[in-house]
């Protein structure tokens, strides 16, 4: 209750009063709290209290509006991927809230940390099919690592709190926060403690010496190891304590979609990307290893092909931080749960030293075969068309593998993560497990704003393009200098192919009448162009990396190639196709 | 592997949405859920799920597995029959008339050890709990008279083992 004195004696706190703010002004300080200084959103009716907190705190958080929900969630993707921090992403409720659900997919089973917000109608009017009201609790469940309703703003702090720890501890994924009109409207005293624990939650187990000495003793007796690393080594800034443990033992190391970068790609155990349309040698070589050791990935179908043939001669030692993908598709000899950095840390003095030069061989081998039958036909054609895969390779000589390189999904999303070549780690971004078309173009405008220092280039094609080419919107009102380079095959190029392999070159609804895409570009006012021959691809790239500002570059390449090598679905790793 | 029946006991925090999480990993993966219950447990706050699903070996300690990923679940176990005590309950509606005639009934009741928890001139409401065949034996019975009404609970368990959660909680902060 105010009384004539205390007005008096109160001192002038405008911004920083913490007294009797409303929840939506909760919200927003929360956010800081969390460290969070760049957001992407959408406003809507159920959610416009936040946005009018927001505007009061423009001067410390930047929300970016992005042109469909699902390109904010896909931002936030980017920003986390790139930077390592919670990604954050707003919506209104109802038909703003679903457009959030592919991201939250996306998010999920990729396990990138992410927190979402959503208005909802007011508490009063829950369940009666408000204007706008959709049960995002209920939609949500499955593709979210938590989710709450909040109905009454004295949950918003501890909530919030909850959400980002939750979203970046144990195995990082994405949590969802509903807040109903009238919590974000009630006024509370605002007082924010860091969420640390959850009693029902134990985001990693501690590091059990017994199965660090077990998983030892089978790699120091190994005569050919394989190590098969995932997102895991990246997710757990693992990178450092990871490359040690190759070093010392000499094990050749393949990396999954995700796993990329971790390690330098010129590093001399690298031995390439496992799975579908991954290298040969390691393919070939997880039916002849004598231990698979696998660190921070899950068994992913695309990874290993029929399980009835999997690395069935090898003892599997399986480095994972969430229990339940332990034998949930490979059966393990030694489980060894914990965060990748404290259990590798743990392994590295008890492991021999040794370089296993005979069985690297064996990988040279291997790799030269591809390299003549599928390497060297895809960097250096000789054909007339243009390859997707010499547009990487000339976009190496460019960057000399220092950017960011964002991949779509499809045909070039594969030639892009075989290819690119990476200096440092949080470097490949692209969308894995749900494989989300249209995730390129707002993911590397997030990933450009998380990491200015950086040169991002998001590669796509020409269909997943035009699935969020309104995020063009975002570049032409932020200015962000993302590079765009979309691969145009005129057709939906991964479909086509399987319908080529395996429905009788049947190419129904996969080809595509494109737009203008230069034209496009230039009503965003990005710079523009289109390459259609070999000669002027180089200096067009050059002109690309050279300039400050946002470009786009469209490059023609052979309508019908195929990408190999490739691991048919149901086949055996070891069946892999090289043409 | 053969499918068989498992009783899943999963001590939970009290949450609106939890029960949705739990159903969906069953849903997901096309499996039927026999029987749920839920209730409070012998913890204070803490909520006890009892679930009885038909499955095969591997696959219960996979589900057991996603099951304890979701946040706010404390411990999940799994058990087979014989290492459960169980019961279900469950209730019958039956014509008064029926109760009288002949005493056959009556005597079913005293050897079923059933129970009659209402009776007024139309019908009467017997209750039994048991194991699913006696209480499936009973039904039987019954049938042939004419049952008005039936409805049976889910199962609730109580392992031979000790399932540790006081201890564990002991262990965890908060
Ligand atoms: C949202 C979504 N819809 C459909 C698919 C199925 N799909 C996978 S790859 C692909 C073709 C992609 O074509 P394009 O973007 O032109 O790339 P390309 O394969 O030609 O490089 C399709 C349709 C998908 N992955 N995502």
């Amino acid at each position: 209750m105010k009384n004539q004195t205390q007005t008096f004696v109160e001192p002038i706190e405008e911004t920083q009063q913490t007294t009797h703010i409303s929840g939506a002004e909760a919200v927003v300080k929360c956010l800081l709290e969390e460290g969070v200084n760049l957001m992407y959103g959408y406003p809507g009716g159920a959610i416009m209290p936040v946005y009018d907190a927001l505007y009061h705190y423009q001067d410390q958080i930047n929300h970016v509006l992005t042109r469909h929900e699902q390109g904010a969630t896909h931002a936030a993707q980017g920003f986390a991927r790139a930077t390592g921090k919670v990604g954050v992403a707003m919506a209104t409720s109802g038909p703003g809230a679903t457009n959030l659900i592919t991201g939250l997919a996306d998010a999920q089973i990729d396990s990138t940390p992410m927190v979402c917000i959503t208005g909802q109608v007011a508490e009063h009017l829950l369940g009666s099919d408000a204007f706008q009201e959709t049960d995002i609790i209920g939609i949500s469940t499955p593709v979210t690592k938590w989710n709450y309703q909040i109905t009454k703003a004295s949950e918003i702090p501890e909530i919030m709190a909850k959400a980002f720890f939750l979203a970046r501890s144990g195995r990082p994924g994405p949590v969802l926060i509903d807040i109903t009109k009238n919590a974000q409207f009630e006024k509370i005293d605002f007082h924010y403690k860091k969420c640390t624990s959850v009693r029902s939650y134990r985001p990693k187990s501690e590091v059990d010496p017994v199965k660090i000495e077990a998983a030892a003793t089978l790699i120091n007796q190994a005569k050919k190891p394989l190590i098969v690393f995932g997102q895991g080594v990246i997710l757990g800034q693992a990178e450092a304590e990871f490359k040690a443990v190759i070093e010392k033992t000499g094990i050749p190391s393949a990396w999954t979609i995700l796993g990329v970068s971790a390690i330098p790609s010129n590093h001399p155990l690298n031995v390439g990307m496992v799975g579908m349309h991954g290298n040969y040698a390691p393919n070939m070589l997880t039916n002849e290893c004598d231990v698979l050791i696998a660190v921070g990935m899950r068994f992913d179908d695309r990874v290993t092909g029929s399980l009835d043939t999997y690395a069935k001669q090898a003892k599997i030692i399986h480095f994972e931080i969430d229990p339940a993908e332990i034998d949930k598709n490979v059966k393990t000899d030694v489980a060894v749960l914990g965060d990748v950095k404290e259990t590798l840390a743990a392994l590295l003095s008890k492991l021999n030293k040794n370089s296993h030069e005979a069985w690297h061989s064996r990988f040279k081998e291997l790799d030269t075969i591809e390299h003549r039958e599928v390497i060297e036909k895809d960097l250096y054609p000789t054909k007339e068309g243009l390859t997707m895969g010499e547009v990487i390779n000339a976009i190496n000589k460019e960057t000399k593998g220092d950017a960011i390189i964002v991949s779509d999904v499809g045909q070039h999303q594969m030639i892009a993560c075989r290819y690119a070549k990476f200096n440092q780690s949080k470097s490949n971004i692209t969308s894995g497990g749900l494989g989300t078309m249209g995730f390129a173009l707002p993911a590397a405008i997030g990933a450009k704003m998380g990491r200015m220092d950086r040169e991002v280039i998001a590669i796509i094609g020409d269909g997943g393009y035009q699935m969020t080419i309104q995020e063009l919107g975002v570049i032409l009102h932020t200015k962000t200098p993302v590079k765009i380079v979309v691969l145009n095959n005129e057709f939906l190029g991964m479909v086509r192919q399987w319908q080529q392999l395996f429905f009788d070159k049947r190419y129904a609804s996969t080809d595509m009448t494109n737009p203008d895409f230069v034209a496009i570009a230039k009503g965003y006012q990005i710079e523009g162009k289109r390459v259609c021959e070999r000669k002027d691809l180089q200096g067009a790239i050059a002109e690309m990396i050279a300039s400050k500002d946002s470009y786009f570059l469209e490059v023609c390449v052979e309508k019908e190639d195929n990408v190999f090598p490739m691991i048919p679905t149901g086949a055996s790793v070891s069946e892999i196709r090289l043409k | 592997m053969e499918n068989q029946s498992y009783t899943i006991s999963v001590y939970t925090e009290n949450n609106i949405g939890l029960l949705n999480r739990i159903s969906a990993i069953f849903q997901r993966r096309h499996i039927n859920i026999e029987s749920l219950n839920t209730s409070i447990s012998e913890i204070d706050g803490v909520s006890r799920f009892t679930i009885v699903v038909n499955v095969a070996p591997d696959q219960i300690k996979k589900l057991i597995g996603q099951i304890e990923k979701q946040v706010e679940v404390i411990k999940a176990f799994y058990h087979t029959e014989e290492e459960t005590i169980y019961q279900e309950s469950c209730l019958f509606k039956i014509k008064s008339d029926l109760l009288l005639e002949g005493g056959e009934i009556q005597q079913k009741i005293i050897e079923t050890n059933s129970r009659i928890v209402t009776v007024n001139k139309d019908f009467f409401v017997l209750e039994k709990s048991g194991n699913k065949k006696e209480i499936e034996a009973l039904y039987n019975y019954l049938n042939a008279f004419g049952i008005m009404q039936f409805v049976r609970s889910g199962r609730i368990a109580i392992t031979k083992n000790e399932m540790k959660i006081s201890s564990l909680l002991n262990t965890l902060p908060n």
